[in-house]
């Protein structure tokens, strides 16, 4: 039991990926909270704002940023898997590989 | 046509007997509208199809890991899809497109918090979940930790937040039947969705239940874009000419282009949001889901999958709720004369259903109304079987005979738990039937926000967590969210009938789920046993096999 979790704990690349994903991860759930609480502060109190004319016509500012929430938790799920299952899996490859 | 008619009528009856029972009652109420034969054919097929995968499904769930995790061969295509199957009820559909039919802009606000809680479970918990446990939640809060007590208290978060959740489902399960087919009963609707259920999970177990999911996913998203397509085609696709139209239409105007009143006190948005989001993080049935994947990678990619399949579909009642100002309310078919406006025939959960009328006539209306109807199976089989294996693999495995269980004894008591809760579930749905509803889901997010969401984060992220910390931390935030949800006015005004709200917000999140964040870290902080030295000792490799999948659960060879 000790010796592939020990060889882990002892590889630098190990701590590489924790660090690296761990950044990543937690930044980009902290821009999924701006986001989504800039969104829900911006109704509050911006209401005005929000109901203002896009381009002349009936379809307000608030449209296309209330999509654009919908859209950004798509692309920012999008943007984690694309690395995580690229970049970090091929370095937690790397480790398993050295460690087995 | 008339032979025509018995064959459907025999579809149907086999599907579901109570189906046919009805058939009694329809004397009785000559002012209803015919049946609608469409919708009962449709369902019918539904439940002859979804019959016949479980029967299928049945021959391939021979053990334990089949049973509760299909073997962990779902790919993360068919799991993204299955979650979004398990995630998009008919209250959403029905509930948000009716909502921006009334008030516009508010719907797409409220429809956003649903979303956002997807790339949080992605960042935080999917892949490491899909790492450590292996067939529920509390596989990864106890897995440095007692079993006996961290599980029981997983065990109960889970059961609390699946049977809650279920007396929603089931209670609108019975109020959509009886808008869909008056002539059925409230109680036949109920037991008719309870017996399916039982028959899904006890016979099929995980595979068939998300064959079923995935199943009621694409006709319900097939479904949502036809209408969608239909609404746009009449508008030559311009967003513009519909808005345009709409404001012209609705008594409200310009106002339903911009913020409303959803959203008056900033508290209660940011509470409400924190429920929504952390909430779907805690919630067991979509947790479970992650265990059926072979791997992180395809944990992960299920996850993008079902946020883009969900996003897709909020964006779709959007253009339907719109669709459904500019054809229903114009139409006085669908208006409800006695009380005019915009008020919709049938109540005012109508809008989708109407607008499906509107667009595709007597056939796509019975289409939809099926898929509405299949939509709250798909949901309740999932909430089944989570609640079933907190019973059998948290409770009775791990708890009661801990761990000394036998594969085949384990399973079996899975099934009788899986028959014990519908039979739960069909009761709730009847003592519930006219009561009020509306605190169900401040609840049950409420609970899987501030209960389950800390410790399973807490257990992953922080090494300093000791059984004490996740047990008295766990039951801070569930004991607080649920006193403050009954003192708030969805429960202490509208069921209880006391004057004034003693707990002003209607949701509880911003004071519980701190609460349950800072008793898990003072009491762990302040343990000082052997066992709780021994627990912060055993973090290092409990963090090698999260980060790296070393010893995780493989899938099945079969």
């Amino acid at each position: 039991m000790t010796t592939a979790c020990d060889k882990i704990q002892n590889n630098p690349k190990y701590h590489e990926l924790v660090h690296k994903r761990t950044v990543f991860a937690w930044t980009l759930t902290l821009v999924m909270l701006v986001i989504y609480f800039g969104f829900i502060f911006l109704i509050a109190y911006g209401k005005a704002f929000l109901g203002e004319s896009l381009s002349g016509g009936v379809t307000t500012i608030g449209l296309p940023i209330g999509v654009g929430v919908i859209l950004s938790a798509i692309l920012l799920t999008g943007i984690y898997v694309r690395r995580a299952n690229g970049e970090f899996d091929e370095l937690n490859r790397q480790i398993i590989e050295e460690s087995v | 046509m008339n032979a025509l008619k018995s064959v459907f009528a025999a579809v149907a009856a086999l599907a579901a007997p109570a189906f046919l029972a009805t058939s009694a009652f329809a004397a009785d109420a000559p002012a209803a509208p015919p049946t609608n034969w469409h919708a009962v054919v449709l369902f019918g097929l539904f439940v002859v199809l979804t019959l016949a995968i479980t029967a299928w499904a049945a021959k391939r769930t021979r053990t334990a890991k089949d049973f509760y995790a299909a073997g962990g061969g779902i790919t993360g295509l068919q799991n993204g899809m299955a979650i979004a199957g398990d995630y998009m009820s008919a209250a959403s559909f029905l509930g948000i497109s009716s909502m921006v039919y009334f008030q516009g802009y508010d719907g797409l606000i409220f429809s956003v918090g649903w979303l956002v809680g997807w790339p949080i479970i992605l960042f935080l918990i999917a892949e490491r979940l899909r790492n450590l446990g292996k067939y529920t939640f509390a596989d990864v809060a106890s897995y440095r930790l007692a079993q006996g007590p961290v599980r029981t208290f997983a065990a109960t978060g889970a059961l609390f937040v699946v049977i809650f959740y279920l007396i929603g489902q089931m209670v609108g399960a019975g109020q959509l039947v009886h808008l869909l087919f008056p002539q059925l009963q409230y109680v036949h609707a109920v037991i008719v969705v309870g017996a399916l259920m039982i028959i899904y999970v006890t016979l099929g177990g995980m595979v068939a239940t998300t064959w079923v999911q995935i199943i009621k996913a694409c006709l319900l998203l097939g479904g949502a874009t036809f209408i969608a397509f239909g609404v746009m085609a009449n508008f030559g696709f311009s967003f513009e000419a519909m808005f345009a139209k709409a404001v012209e239409i609705h008594p409200a105007h310009n106002a339903i282009m911009a913020p409303g009143t959803l959203v008056k006190d900033p508290v209660d948005a940011v509470a409400l949001g924190l429920a929504l989001m952390f909430g779907t993080a805690g919630l067991p049935h979509i947790l479970m889901r992650f265990f059926t994947v072979p791997d992180a990678k395809a944990a992960r990619k299920s996850v993008f999958y079902a946020t883009g399949f969900i996003g897709y579909f909020y964006i779709l009642t959007f253009i339907i709720g719109f669709g459904a100002i500019t054809l229903v309310a114009t139409n006085p078919q669908y208006i409800d004369a006695a009380k005019g406006g915009i008020n919709l025939i049938g109540g005012n959960n109508m809008a989708a259903l109407h607008l499906a009328h509107a667009i595709g006539g007597d056939l796509f209306l019975g289409f939809i109304s099926a898929v509405a109807f299949a939509t709250i199976l798909a949901v309740v089989s999932g909430l089944a079987l989570a609640g079933a294996s907190a019973i059998s693999h948290d409770l009775y495995a791990n708890v009661i005979m801990k761990g000394k269980a036998t594969e085949g004894n384990e399973v079996f008591v899975s099934k009788m738990a899986s028959i014990g809760l519908g039979v739960i579930a069909v009761l709730l749905g009847i003592v519930f039937e006219k009561q009020n509803v509306a605190f169900i889901v401040a609840i049950t997010f409420s609970v899987a926000a501030s209960a389950n969401f800390p410790v399973l984060v807490m257990s992953m992220f922080w090494k300093g967590l000791t059984t004490r910390g996740a047990v008295l931390g766990g039951i801070i935030g569930l004991l607080s969210s649920v006193i403050m949800v009954i003192l708030s006015k969805a429960v202490w005004v509208q069921s209880f009938g006391n004057p004034a709200a003693i707990f002003p917000y209607a949701y509880p999140t911003l004071f519980s789920l701190p609460a349950a964040f800072i008793g898990c870290w003072f009491f762990s902080i302040t343990d000082g046993s052997a066992r709780a030295i021994a627990e912060r000792a055993a973090y290092p490799a409990q963090r090698v096999r999260s980060e790296t999948g070393l010893g995780a659960e493989g899938a099945a060879s079969h």
